[in-house]
């Protein structure tokens, strides 16, 4: 904490150093004492006895502790021996170089941040719904694949990719992905990455909209809950900005609990006649509520409704994952699904299509390769670091909690009954959305132990408040049950399950909803920037008109794919979910793609394959799954496949096919086949072209050698900070020759 | 560790978390780089600010 003042300080010379010498890192680093070695013995046993109770002893259940060891034990060895290995030949940090929130300080958006601060701040907003849903849906495959993958796949790629993002961008004052990528892949890479950005922005926004009108639809409780969230957040807008300016923890206890008795109210409000007439509303008008939300959010000054939502997102946010980290440590709930499922192999499971390879992979994104945090790693987190070193705490450490989040949404998804859990993720047409239709449905999939009866989705509905669990897709409300299933147990018993169901979905919500009008936001301003290039008008982003004819034309771009997926007759999510994995792993090949070429351009070819590893893995999966979906025969999971078998249906005078009752629905399964057939093309040939072009720019580099940077110039640091969470003893010795130096008198503050 | 220590430190971290010392840290830049030459926002000005420069360069939520 002492080092916080640390920029208040004299800055003559005959300073304290500003950087460990590398000689004494190195030499720290190779001291293994016997503590050190026994430390580390401990938790290499522990991991390894938890990967062998998960993967080869697998009982007849399953303790959700070994998952939470599995995970922590094998994060620490990543973190400790993998990074260090990344640091030690790829990044080559260099504290006595200045950062950007060093040498262009302007006490703003440039702001040296202490690191554990920072990493709050950089995993606050890296987290949001995606670990919390793909996870949960991912679960239909048995707990195996996808906890090897969340947890291998955030070692070797998804914090690798994260951790050098944010170093090159801080190297290059913070410049953005789509910036970094026309420097280092030319006009053609760069122009591909920008559109596949801009489409991708579209795509996920469009899905997570999905999912919270999914959650919402004919549940008033839920409705009144979340819509109380808006007078809450304009009131809290409004206080910050008029009565009390900065006092923001003090705003958001007050904001966070008006949203506890949002959601006891909306208990009360739900049981009133006039409650359920008022809020029980269908998908279709709900989904048309949140586009005008989406239009209104992303037009209002941020003041007044995304600051204040944003602090309640981020309160919610860190408190719910350390509650719910807190509860499956004290609960440990045993887990009775099996490793790997039949619908691993035969990829016919109803939750999504296709088999393991290569849906797994982008059913479950955010938790172990998530594209999208290449656009947080650059730009904000960069402006705020300290010091170079600190980079392999906050992007490496920051992704291995993200991946943390993603394996306690599996254990809460898994904790349920299997029955239950397909019940409620079998989309509406497979069940007719009603307790017999799901019953006999589940019960007809042959699984070995499931054995559903009426009785028990009639009690659960009951338990957390809702009139029907059947259907209820997207994953938030499984993971809601799951984690009111845990909590009740904890806090308050069954009587509670309601409330924790509740909270939980407002909790999802949030944050769901702070990133659609976020993601509208960043999606007009890259809009705006194109269009600018033929009338330069648009470039001026304060041009009202021009702002609003952007927000608009953004948020006809989702909402046009949200209001496919709530009416589509194959169920949406199932069909859509696979579209939004594949763009954020295509972000992810893109991201990865300016990483090999900034790295090849520094001439560390030996080391190349670090980066080659999981961009080849992610190019092969998207690129696979991609295809699949363009050219498979199978209808459940190619596009043009389904659009061809409803296309012959139709032109036979048929007038019902599969799970399309009507002529009507049939030429909405064409109409929505077509176009996500068409957006899969889109994707597919961004990506081939931002890899290739970076192939190209490797290759290049590899003949010339070591080439030109792009990195800004060096400037001398002038302070001085620890990199890791706790400090080092030679840290120390140097942090006390800093606490020594008088502190210049300061105005205000403590 | 004192148990005012501690809760010094959760004070400083959960303001930290929540960007609550912005204007703290914004008032040290200003009087360690400019010395007295630059007067500050006040408090009010600043807040006022940072939201309207959010307005103009929005940054991403993540999924």
């Amino acid at each position: 904490m002492a080092n916080r003042s640390a920029r208040a300080r004299t800055k003559e010379p005959g300073l304290p150093p500003v950087a460990v010498d590398p000689a004494i890192i190195e030499a720290e680093d190779r001291r293994w004492t016997p503590l050190k070695i026994a430390i580390w013995a401990a938790i290499a046993l522990l991991g390894g006895l938890s990967w062998v109770m998960l993967a080869v002893v697998r009982g007849e259940t399953v303790n959700a502790i070994w998952f939470v060891f599995a995970a922590v034990c094998t994060y620490f060895i990543g973190y400790r021996f993998y990074s260090k290995y990344i640091e030690k030949h790829l990044v080559k940090p260099d504290d006595s170089r200045a950062t950007p929130a060093e040498y262009k300080a302007d006490g703003k958006d440039f702001a040296a941040t202490d690191r554990r601060v920072l990493y709050g701040h950089h995993f606050a907003a890296i987290a949001g719904a995606g670990p919390l849903v793909g996870p949960v849906l991912a679960a239909q495959m048995g707990y195996l694949p996808g906890t090897i993958w969340i947890i291998v796949g955030v070692v070797l790629a998804g914090a690798v990719q994260d951790y050098l993002v944010m170093f090159f961008s801080m190297r290059r004052g913070g410049r953005s992905l789509g910036q970094m990528a026309r420097d280092e892949l030319g006009r053609v890479g760069g122009t591909a990455a920008i559109i596949a950005t801009l489409t991708i922005m579209v795509i996920i926004v469009a899905i997570l909209a999905l999912v919270v009108v999914n959650a919402l639809a004919e549940s008033p409780w839920g409705v009144f809950s979340v819509g109380m969230t808006i007078p809450i957040a304009l009131f809290m807008g409004c206080y910050l900005r008029f009565f009390r300016p900065g006092k923001v923890t003090e705003v958001s206890i007050i904001g966070f609990v008006l949203l506890l008795a949002a959601i006891v109210g909306g208990g009360a409000v739900a049981e009133t006649d006039w409650g359920v007439a008022l809020f029980t509303i269908e998908k279709v008008p709900l989904a048309i509520g949140i586009i005008v939300y989406g239009f209104v959010a992303a037009v209002l000054p941020v003041w007044l409704l995304l600051a204040p939502r944003d602090y309640l997102s981020t309160f919610m946010k860190v408190g719910t994952i350390v509650m719910l980290a807190v509860a499956i440590i004290i609960v440990r709930p045993e887990i009775f699904a099996p490793a790997v499922s039949e619908f691993a192999a035969s990829g016919t499971g109803p939750v999504v299509s296709g088999t393991l390879f290569p849906f797994l992979f982008v059913t479950i994104a955010c938790g172990a390769l998530s594209g999208f945090h290449a656009l947080i790693a650059s730009g904000t987190t960069p402006k705020l670091i300290q010091k170079e070193r600190q980079t392999r705490f906050i992007g490496y450490g920051g992704m291995l909690m993200e991946s943390f989040v993603a394996i306690m949404a599996l254990v809460a998804a898994l904790s349920i009954d299997r029955g239950i859990y397909f019940a409620m993720n079998a989309s509406a047409a497979a069940t007719g959305g009603t307790i017999e239709g799901a019953v006999a449905f589940v019960n007809g999939l042959g699984m070995t132990g499931v054995n559903l009866t009426p009785e028990m989705l009639a009690q659960t509905a009951k338990d957390v408040g809702e009139e029907s669990i059947v259907s209820r897709t997207g994953g938030a409300p499984t993971l809601a049950v799951g984690l009111a299933h845990i909590m009740q147990q904890l806090i308050g018993g069954s009587g509670m399950m309601a409330f924790w169901y509740h909270f939980a979905i407002m909790f999802e919500a949030l944050f769901i909803l702070t990133a659609v009008d976020a993601g509208t936001r960043v999606a007009r301003f890259m809009l705006q920037d194109s269009i600018g290039n033929f009338f330069p008008k648009f470039k001026n982003t304060s041009w009202r008109v021009g702002a609003w004819i952007a927000t608009a034309i953004m948020v006809a771009a989702w909402g046009a794919i949200l209001v496919m997926g709530v009416t589509d007759p194959l169920g949406g999510i199932n069909t859509l979910f696979p579209l939004f994995g594949i763009a954020n792993q295509l972000l992810a090949a893109i991201a990865l793609a300016v990483c090999m070429a900034i790295i090849a351009k520094r001439g560390y070819f030996r080391y190349l394959w670090i980066v080659a590893l999981p961009l080849g893995f992610a190019a092969v999966v998207t690129i696979t799954a991609s295809f699949l979906k363009i050219f498979s025969p199978v209808p459940a999971i190619g596009y043009f496949a389904q659009n061809a078998a409803f296309r012959e249906a139709l032109a036979a005078g048929e007038t019902s096919f599969g799970t399309a009752p009507t002529v009507e629905a049939m030429n909405a399964v064409v109409r929505n086949t077509m176009v996500q057939g068409i957006l899969s093309i889109l994707f597919v040939t961004l990506a081939i072209i931002v890899i290739i072009t970076a192939i190209l720019a490797t290759i290049r580099a590899a003949r010339r050698g070591a080439s030109e940077s792009s990195e800004d110039a060096a400037v001398a640091s002038k302070i001085f900070a620890p990199a890791g969470l706790i400090a080092t003893k030679a840290e120390k010795e140097i942090q006390a020759e800093w606490d020594k130096l008088p502190v210049q008198p300061k105005r205000g503050g403590h | 560790m004192t148990v005012t220590q501690i809760a010094r430190g959760i004070r400083w971290y959960v303001r930290g978390i929540m960007g609550e010392d912005a204007y703290e840290k914004y008032l040290a830049h200003v009087e360690g780089e400019h010395g007295g030459g630059v007067v500050p926002l006040t408090e009010r000005e600043f807040w006022r600010d940072r939201t309207d420069r959010q307005d103009a360069n929005p940054e991403g939520r993540c999924c």
